[in-house]
């Protein structure tokens, strides 16, 4: 029951937004409504971490461990983006322009509401909509500054992940096709791994690429990248947390849901997919991290980064290699939700989006400086965070797999990426400090919702609560056979 | 039995009419300068991917293609034509595309490759079935879905881009409708109601990129990118 509410909370939050009340009543129930929906889901993830499926309505609404954990992190990342959205809307918007405030929560709420349908909804059709609205709500908030740039970059996202979608609705049909030639299985995540042992390994194959290539844009892989940077750059950071933080994980998990469904044929040869896939995003992403001049664009390339760190993990194929991507997913999510937090921040206090025009940001605003600092040592990879254990746990599944190469380039171009993520973070936290006009003051609530936001960050890495390691391990588990 | 096989003959030919002017259709995206006349072409191809869908209805007696048919036709060639015209000003349509990436005579030499390419994926999935339609279909809907792909990347202007991203849900519906008949209809549904948020929000952005840029040339954007 309680998946229902959490698809209706967010469809009414949405209408409750646009009610012209009080200036803050849009943000005030919305952070209440994702609080509730945070709270929901950490009961679904509880249950799913003693292995059972949570199921509302059979074949149609049911949330398995791995959809759990795509769920908790929807959750939680749509309430503390909801609770930093009131200090820094505000800021971004003319002076009693209360109406596109409200517009602002109004779309915030239909994003999260599509993200979280793609992890509980079981019929693949459906989940393919789901994705697409994921595009479709987020546009406006890309282009919500409406300046020239913040158009550019919508009008890219939306193109490019359009295409991908129309890609990815032939790779469902074809899927739909293998349902139905090989018997009365209905087209459901958990019915395709029933039926995946009749249906021809050619139409598999096929739907698999398109897939892939389909929802690939939508996760960032490299030849279809393009528009990742500009769209995760231009947003607000808080739609820049969840577009970066969550959107592309949602979307990745799709992928990887056919996985199980693929292994049955080795011939295929999914797993290397993955693995090349990944590898090529993670060494490009690496390479254009050094050259980078925006602060806020060396954040989205490292989630292409780690998006295909992801599938290298997913591909390698053994349980520890799973448990390493699991892992891995939530690691991310969580650290880069908080590096767009911290760059917000450093945004609001500083005006200035290049990296060049901050220096020694240490000195002038200590919390926007100490958040970055954080942000950056942990999306890098720095020991004690929670990112150093998985790629740690990753690269070492590889070389048990004895996968020397592939290994050997995914530590190289981690390496790669890790400096050319500190250096510039480096450069703007310390040394001489320079003046900046028009800045502005960090709200109390800026300070509590990093604060908040960096708990996990931190704790991550020393402590993984028992339940949520269960949870991993199920999940694990799902996504071999 | 001889009436089946008659209506069945009448019927196959009717789908490869349908199919072969779907592909010239879709090469019409390409090769049409002006706005208005791509919009047209777009508006004739989902007619007649409603065509198609009719007589996949007609053959599978399937309640679902004839939803199809109808949700298509008030869709794809009433409603999204009426909103892009509605959305974007009259100024636009009139225009002629001048600067394509790609003169038109080479972008047809590359669409009837990217035709073979289809044919040639196609091959051996269509060897898994004996069903005369999917053989049909199959290679005419991934063909559009390629060409109305290439449309977004050669054309510079707002509004083809919309219709070749349009075109290509259209090709993958084209193979749709015959492979996977049987899809649940609320599925159906919410993907034509997808398709026509996809026209609605394309349109918005590309009026506001048209009031704040001054231009509808969306492939002249360029400021966003690595030195």
């Amino acid at each position: 029951m309680e998946l229902i509410y959490i698809i209706i909370i967010p469809a009414v939050l949405a209408g409750l937004s646009l009610i012209p009340a009080h200036k803050k009543f849009a943000s005030i129930v919305t952070i209440l409504g994702t609080l509730v929906i945070f709270i929901l889901s950490l009961n679904i993830a509880f249950r799913a971490a003693d292995g059972m499926e949570v199921v509302a309505i059979k074949d149609w609404i049911s949330c398995d461990s791995l959809g759990a954990l795509v769920l908790l992190l929807v959750a939680f990342i749509g309430f503390t983006a909801a609770m930093i959205s009131i200090g820094y809307i505000e800021k971004n918007v003319e002076e009693k322009n209360h109406k596109k405030i409200r517009h602002y929560y109004a779309q915030y709420n239909l994003f999260l509401l599509s993200m979280l349908t793609v992890p509980i909804i079981s019929q693949v059709a459906l989940v393919w909509i789901a994705v697409e609205l994921t595009t479709l709500m987020s546009v406006f908030l890309v282009s919500f500054k409406n300046t020239p740039e913040a158009l550019e970059a919508s009008w890219k996202y939306i193109v490019l992940t359009c295409m991908g979608a129309a890609f990815a609705l032939l790779g469902i049909f074809i899927l739909c096709w293998g349902i139905s030639i090989s018997g009365n299985e209905k087209f459901t995540w958990a019915g395709l791994i029933v039926a995946s042992t009749n249906i021809p390994p050619v139409l598999l194959k096929t739907a698999f690429v398109f897939v892939l290539i389909g929802f690939g844009a939508k996760v960032g892989l490299v030849p279809l990248h393009t528009w990742l940077p500009d769209a995760h750059s231009q947003a607000p950071s808080p739609v820049c947390a969840l577009l970066s933080g969550i959107e592309t994980t949602t979307v990745l998990y799709v992928i990887l849901r056919l996985l199980p469904v693929l292994r049955i044929h080795p011939s295929i040869g999914a797993e290397m997919w993955l693995i090349v896939f990944g590898l090529i995003s993670v060494g490009v992403a690496a390479f254009l991290i050094i050259q980078v001049k925006d602060y806020k664009r060396l954040f989205a390339f490292s989630t292409i980064e780690h998006m295909g760190i992801i599938m290298v993990a997913a591909g390698l194929g053994d349980y520890a290699s799973h448990y390493g991507a699991t892992l891995q997913i939530i690691s991310h999510a969580i650290t880069k939700s908080f590096c767009f937090f911290a760059s917000g921040i450093a945004l609001l206090f500083v005006g200035r989006q290049d990296i060049a025009s901050v220096r020694g940001l240490i000195r002038t605003s200590p919390i926007a400086a100490i958040a970055l600092i954080i942000g950056g040592l942990a999306i890098a990879g720095a020991p004690p965070f929670a990112i150093f254990l998985s790629e740690i746990m990753i690269i070492k599944s590889g070389l048990v797999n004895g996968q020397y190469i592939v290994t050997g380039f995914l530590a190289f171009f981690i390496i790669i990426a890790f400096c050319g993520i500190l250096f510039p973070i480096n450069r703007m936290v310390f040394g001489k400090p320079t003046e900046y006009s028009g800045k502005t003051n960090l709200s109390v609530t800026n300070i509590f919702v990093l604060i908040f936001a960096a708990l996990p960050v931190i704790l991550l890495g020393f402590y993984l609560p028992r339940p949520l390691h269960e949870l991993l391990c199920h999940a694990a588990a799902s996504l071999g056979r | 039995m001889q009436d089946y096989n008659v209506v069945f003959s009448v019927l196959t030919k009717i789908n490869a009419l349908a199919g072969g002017l779907f592909i010239l259709t879709a090469f019409g995206i390409i090769a049409m300068r002006q706005v208005l006349a791509s919009l047209n072409m777009f508006i004739f191809q989902s007619i007649l991917l409603a065509a198609s869908a009719f007589v996949l209805g007609y053959q599978h007696s399937s309640i679902h293609l004839f939803v199809v048919v109808g949700i298509t036709i008030v869709i794809k060639t009433i409603l999204i034509p009426y909103l892009l015209r509605r959305i974007i000003s009259k100024e636009v349509y009139a225009r002629r595309e001048i600067s394509q990436v790609l003169n038109i005579p080479t972008s047809l030499l590359i669409a009837v490759a990217l035709v073979i390419f289809a044919y040639f994926i196609s091959s051996p999935l269509s060897n898994v079935t004996n069903d005369i339609f999917v053989k049909l279909n199959l290679p005419i809907g991934l063909a559009g879905l390629f060409l109305g792909g290439y449309v977004v990347i050669v054309r510079r202007e707002a509004v083809p881009q919309v219709i070749g991203i349009l075109s290509m849900e259209n090709g993958a519906f084209f193979t749709g409708i015959s492979i996977a008949p049987d899809l649940p209809l609320i599925a159906e549904l919410t993907a034509a109601f997808d398709v026509l948020i996809i026209a609605l929000v394309m349109g918005i952005l590309t009026r506001r990129i048209h009031e704040r840029v001054g231009t509808t040339e969306v492939g002249k954007l360029t400021s966003l990118r690595e030195e």
